[in-house]
């Protein structure tokens, strides 16, 4: 098949086969040691007996690949769970259950997931506007005064980690001004309002350093274009600042804004789960960390593979796009 | 320095041209650069401050770790007794809340595990990432197709996450700043893999490269000879790159509790607390807080500076017009 | 009043005078030509036509009337009025000319409405209008087209198009065949000629080649080093030239029409190649860049290999070099020795590693073979360096601080340090300049007479190729068309290829190239 449609079915197939790497490696990474699973499972307190009693629960005594197989059995058909005294039904996908509470990694994501997804769309929204804006404005104004503040601002925004620009803010405004109450989430569909205004703050200490990142990438590849041959060309033919700005070099920046939305997800992520916990939005972040905190493995796996999922999708989205705003990009 | 950003900085990276600079080249085009040489500077009184960190806090007569339960005041939950969180001529910058440690030898250990771990973490990323990244250029085409889709994959794998889970499996007995860097070095070399295996290629295209095949040279030689030097000023910019990164990345984990744990201090570990404290102990925020911003800045300016120096590119970028650029382009062509 | 009316022009680049007080006119509807090596300034001339170093940093001095535009004292909007509207500008390299994201048509449209108050959809028939009248076929669908998706040639028309569209009164036209095949330069240049006879539209051709200035123009003006050396009608100053430089610069142009001094060739066969054939890339994309190539090398012979882009001739030189493995074929040394082929490349800046001195890049083939004495190394480099007309004192230097010319002696040195006894020269000149050009063919020529060498040597240019050739082989798509001694293959080429090539080259003088132009149009109806 050619053209677009088949080069979406490629690219379709190419990322579940970069998946289907990932979750390899990381299966094999976390459960390649069975002594250590049972152990770490039961906690530090089991004894040896109780400690093989867990690895016989989890069936640690048969080989890794055939684990492995029951896996993705789960994630594809499902797969039934017992628990001592009664079977769970984990429909697909099935990520398996959590060794702490017995409940269903698939359904802790899904319950936290919205939240997540809250705070990453709406910072995401905020660091494009933001970010492609600040870009576009320095390099209209380049070479003045107001190009070099915007410059010093873009660059300290870049070394300012997420939870450091968050504590700043949340002592600042909710603390010392007063200005908004210490964000608690509310579903968007309980009160879009409140939903919002609770995430404010959350939104800005994730988007304003990927914003300065954002920033610096649209100004240099707008650099770089205006460097061009053909901004040449549209200057020699009387063609104004204004279009040759607005319209030739911002179309030059497209192509490497897209690329690095799509790269943006993987670190927001890490940078949602700072968010999270900083400012104790319930979401996949923080379950990520009290899972960690408590070894709670198959959820660690299930996050990892969801999150996986998510940055593999994102850039699958973004060569699509990027195949079709660009055609000169061979379709393989 | 964000982890997105190096993605960018990965991709701007100049695989096309090679750096016809040596070493001297390299530090006049630096000289020339005031905020880079400030940034150096800085970043030179940050190293000598971790490396003296022990004599420094010899000098202060306090040690990072000893509990100091009678200058804090248990009564109010452990807030500092004195005003500006206990600072006093023994404890030059007061001490932590509800511990009582010293502050200023937690600051000035931590800046040791901070640089420590994220020097050793781009040691760990430059080693795996070039020697992938030169074996897939060189390789057979099915060793590149392997090489690469897994560098894709480990690209692919958010930095932040997978450290985070990783540190979850390893028993505590392994010392944290060795296993943090360890980690964080093992997940995060795919970038530096793919740019040493674009300018390999593209390296191995140019006549030279087939000028010393002709000559009779190995595969081995031609590498050492002809190719590594034109990779290495790469390297070396995306590796002042990383430096801030792993700064980055160490401190959310520490932040988080699961990377450097007490009683080692480490700089993100020391903000996990100071948002209760803010209003008793500004310091106790504001200290680690700053260290942070400081060194990240410093090292993100002096890795700016690095790429300018290396990448002459990167400069006549500032340098927009039409009639410079194309004389210098005519001049290149020479005459003899 | 002239149409343009440059005085005392002066231009700098900070402390590099690019131009040093060059004064000229052009009157309405005539053609000129700026003539020089690179470094002459001939671009900066042309580009302060339009005032298009302002904002630049280089600094102006002088006047410069454009159709009746003071451009040193215009304002921006006015200079803005020019700029396309009154003076257009063609430039060298038609892919990186024009904008990759936008369909031409939309281009051409929009510099259409800086110029014309017209709406959207008229500028877009204007567009169509001027295209086809550059001869793109099919204009109302290819102005949808973006550039990558044109030739070469036809992206060149359409830049044309692009300077037609606000029927400028003066044509500036940048080296605009530097980047074409040689069959492409000849449409080209007549499509030029036609516009100017149609339109009437004055002509400043800007170009490194006398040959293509033969064609084009009425009058040139040499430069060289910021200055005029000598202007006058191109009859004058091609066909009896009175400044030595002049006379320098046209005794080093290869022509294609002169015969060459045969060399001492032996009938002992140094290498022989037979059938060989490479394909790049596998399935459906695979494509055949060499098919079915087969030849002897004599010792003491020069074999040319002429071809134009995309012929497959650096492909042969590659296999018979063995950097690349051909997929059918077989090379075969003469005397059943190893066949001790090396090479001479193209590029002077990336042939040599730019981080070692040139002593060092010359000794590899030494060092490779096993010498380890370090006295006889540097001694044997040093013959070397004499030998290719560089000094002893140049061994410790590095790439950089030579010219062109003299990065390629050093690469045709370092290739006589293996004791070759075949040389595959790779367009060894073609990014060198006109005379210096000379110096290096003239090199080769006497190193072969010397050593009893076999040369291959690429080109796609003709007359170069004719200046040092005993035989010749035309190569197109992957395969020879035509090949046989110099004279007979130049003289009387028989295959239509072959002919077509011939007469595409741009003559030296002025009435050839119309009597020559007159027997393109014919072979184009034909």
């Amino acid at each position: 098949m050619n053209g677009v449609p088949g080069f979406v079915l490629r690219r379709a197939v190419g990322a579940a086969v970069t998946l289907l790497v990932i979750s390899v490696i990381v299966y094999v990474v976390f459960y390649a040691t069975p002594g250590n699973v049972a152990q770490i499972t039961c906690g530090p307190r089991c004894s040896p007996e109780q400690v093989h009693q867990v690895a016989r629960q989890l069936n640690l005594d048969d080989p890794l690949f055939v684990r492995y197989g029951h896996f993705l059995q789960g994630l594809v058909a499902g797969q039934d769970y017992s628990t001592g005294t009664s079977v769970q039904h984990c429909s697909a996908p099935c990520l398996g259950l959590s060794y702490q509470s017995d409940q269903q990694v698939t359904q802790l994501i899904l319950t936290k997931l919205p939240v997540s997804l809250s705070l990453v769309a709406g910072a995401m929204v905020i660091w494009l506007v933001l970010g492609v804006g600040t870009g576009v404005l320095s390099a209209w104004r380049r070479g003045r005064l107001s190009e070099r503040v915007l410059t010093g601002i873009t660059l300290a925004g870049t070394a300012t980690p997420v939870f450091v620009i968050g504590l700043v803010l949340m002592i600042v405004v909710c603390g010392e001004l007063q200005l908004l109450p210490f964000p608690q989430y509310v579903a968007l569909g309980d009160d879009p309002e409140q939903w919002a205004w609770n995430l404010l703050l959350p939104w800005l200490s994730l988007a304003l350093i990927e914003a300065a990142a954002f920033a610096r990438l649209t100004r240099a590849s707008m650099l770089e274009t205006l460097a061009e041959d053909h901004i040449r060309t549209f200057r020699a033919y009387g063609v104004g600042e204004r279009s040759i700005v607005g319209r030739h070099a911002l179309r030059g920046a497209f192509a490497p804004v897209i690329a690095l939305n799509a790269n943006n997800v993987g670190s927001a992520i890490g940078g949602a789960v700072l968010t999270e916990t900083l400012f104790g939005l319930p979401g996949v972040g923080q379950e990520l960390v009290h899972a960690v905190n408590v070894v709670d493995l198959p959820v660690v796996v299930g996050m990892v593979l969801v999150i996986g999922f998510f940055v593999v999708l994102a850039n699958a989205v973004a060569d699509v796009l990027y195949a079709v705003a660009d055609r000169r990009v061979v379709l393989t | 320095m964000s982890e997105a950003l190096l993605a960018v900085e990965a991709a701007a990276t100049d695989t096309t041209v090679p750096a016809a600079s040596g070493a001297r080249q390299f530090w006049r085009r630096l000289r020339t650069q005031r905020a880079a040489l400030v940034a150096a500077g800085v970043v030179a009184l940050l190293v000598l401050v971790a490396l003296a960190a022990p004599l420094l806090t010899a000098l202060e007569g306090q040690d990072p770790t000893t509990y100091h339960p009678s200058l804090v005041d248990s009564a109010r939950g452990g807030v500092p007794i004195g005003s500006l969180g206990g600072a006093s001529a023994d404890h030059w910058f007061g001490v932590e809340p509800q511990t009582g440690r010293d502050l200023f030898a937690r600051l000035v250990h931590g800046a040791r595990v901070s640089l420590g771990v994220a020097l050793a973490a781009t040691v760990v990323q430059v080693a795996i990432g070039t020697t992938v990244g030169v074996a897939a250029a060189l390789g057979k085409r099915w060793v590149d197709q392997l090489l690469s889709r897994f560098t894709d994959v480990m690209v692919a794998m958010p930095l932040m996450i997978m450290s985070l889970a990783l540190l979850a499996i390893v028993p505590p007995s392994f010392p944290r700043p060795v296993l943090v860097a360890l980690v964080v070095g093992l997940i995060g070399w795919g970038n530096i893999a793919r740019i040493v295996r674009a300018q390999t290629l593209t390296l191995k295209e140019l006549d030279h490269v087939a000028a010393a095949r002709l000559s009779g040279w190995g595969t081995w030689s031609i590498a050492r000879r002809e190719l590594l030097p034109g990779v290495a000023a790469p390297i070396i910019t995306y590796a002042a790159l990383l430096v801030p990164t792993n700064i980055t990345v160490e401190a959310a984990l520490s932040f988080l509790g699961v990377g450097v744990k007490p009683p080692t201090p480490s700089w993100g570990q020391m903000l996990t607390a100071a948002d209760v404290w803010y209003q008793a102990a500004p310091q106790y925020l504001l200290l680690p807080a700053g260290a942070l911003f400081i060194t990240v800045l410093a090292l993100t300016v002096l890795g700016d500076g690095v790429r300018t120096a290396l990448d002459p590119r990167a400069a006549s970028r500032l340098r927009i017009g039409t009639g410079r650029r194309r004389e210098s382009k005519a001049d290149a062509g020479g005459t003899a | 009043m002239s149409l343009v009316d440059v005085t005392d022009l002066r231009v700098d680049f900070g402390t590099l005078r690019a131009v040093d007080g060059l004064s000229f006119r052009l009157e309405e509807g005539a053609a000129l030509a700026l003539v020089g090596e690179s470094g002459s300034g001939k671009s900066t001339v042309a580009s302060a036509l339009l005032g298009l170093h302002r904002g630049t940093g280089a600094r102006v001095e002088g006047t410069v009337e454009v159709a009746g535009t003071d451009v040193q004292r215009a304002s921006d909007e006015e200079l803005r009025r020019l700029r396309g509207g009154r003076a257009a500008m063609v430039f060298q390299d038609p892919l990186s000319s024009l904008d990759p994201y936008y369909a031409i048509g939309d281009q051409i449209a929009e510099v259409y409405r800086v110029h014309a108050r017209v709406s959207r959809r008229a500028a877009r028939a204007r567009a169509v209008e001027v295209l086809d009248r550059v001869g793109i076929p099919d204009a109302v669908r290819r102005s949808r087209s973006r550039p990558h998706e044109f030739s070469g040639g036809m992206r060149q028309r359409a830049l044309i198009a692009m300077a037609l569209a606000c029927e400028p009164r003066l044509l500036i036209a940048d080296e605009p065949t530097t980047a074409l095949d040689v069959t492409v330069q000849a449409q080209v240049l007549d499509l030029l000629h036609t516009l100017r006879e149609e339109t009437g539209m004055g002509l400043l051709l800007v170009t490194h080649d006398v040959g293509v200035a033969a064609e084009s123009v009425d009058e040139v003006l040499v430069m060289r080093h910021g200055r005029a050396v000598e202007h006058g009608p191109v009859t004058a100053v091609l066909g009896a030239p009175s400044e030595p430089y002049t006379r320098d610069l046209l005794a080093a142009v290869p022509r294609v029409d002169a015969s060459r001094a045969p060399s001492e060739v032996s009938g002992e066969v140094v290498l022989r190649a037979t059938g060989l054939r490479r394909e790049f890339g596998r399935g459906k994309r695979a494509f055949t860049a060499v098919d079915d190539v087969s030849l002897t090398l004599h010792r003491g012979e020069t074999l040319g290999v002429v071809g134009e882009s995309g012929s497959g001739k650096t492909t042969l030189g590659r296999m018979l070099v063995g950097l690349l493995e051909p997929t059918a074929g077989r090379i075969e040394p003469g005397g059943g020795v190893r066949p001790d082929v090396q090479m001479v490349f193209q590029d002077p800046v990336s042939s040599l590693n730019p981080r070692r001195s040139v002593g060092e890049s010359i000794a590899d083939p030494l060092r490779a073979r096993g010498e380890r004495d370090e006295g006889r190394i540097r001694e044997r480099v040093r013959e070397l360096l004499e030998r290719v007309g560089l000094e002893a004192a140049h061994h410790d230097r590095y790439p950089h601080e030579f010219s062109g010319g003299q990065r390629q002696r050093v690469g045709i040195a370092r290739a006589l340090a293996a004791d070759p006894r075949v040389i595959v020269c790779d367009e060894p000149v073609s990014a060198l300049d006109v005379t210096t050009q000379a110096q290096v063919v003239a090199l080769l020529g006497e190193l072969q007479r010397e050593l009893g060498l076999a040369l291959v040597f690429v080109a796609h240019d003709l007359a170069v190729v004719r200046q040092v050739s005993d035989r010749v082989a035309v190569m197109r798509r992957g395969r020879i068309v035509e090949s046989g001694p110099a004279d007979q293959v130049y003289e009387d080429p028989q295959d239509p290829y072959t002919r077509q090539l011939l007469a595409a080259v741009p003559a030296l003088d002025p009435e050839l190239a119309a009597r020559r132009r007159a027997a393109r149009r014919e072979l184009a109806i034909a």
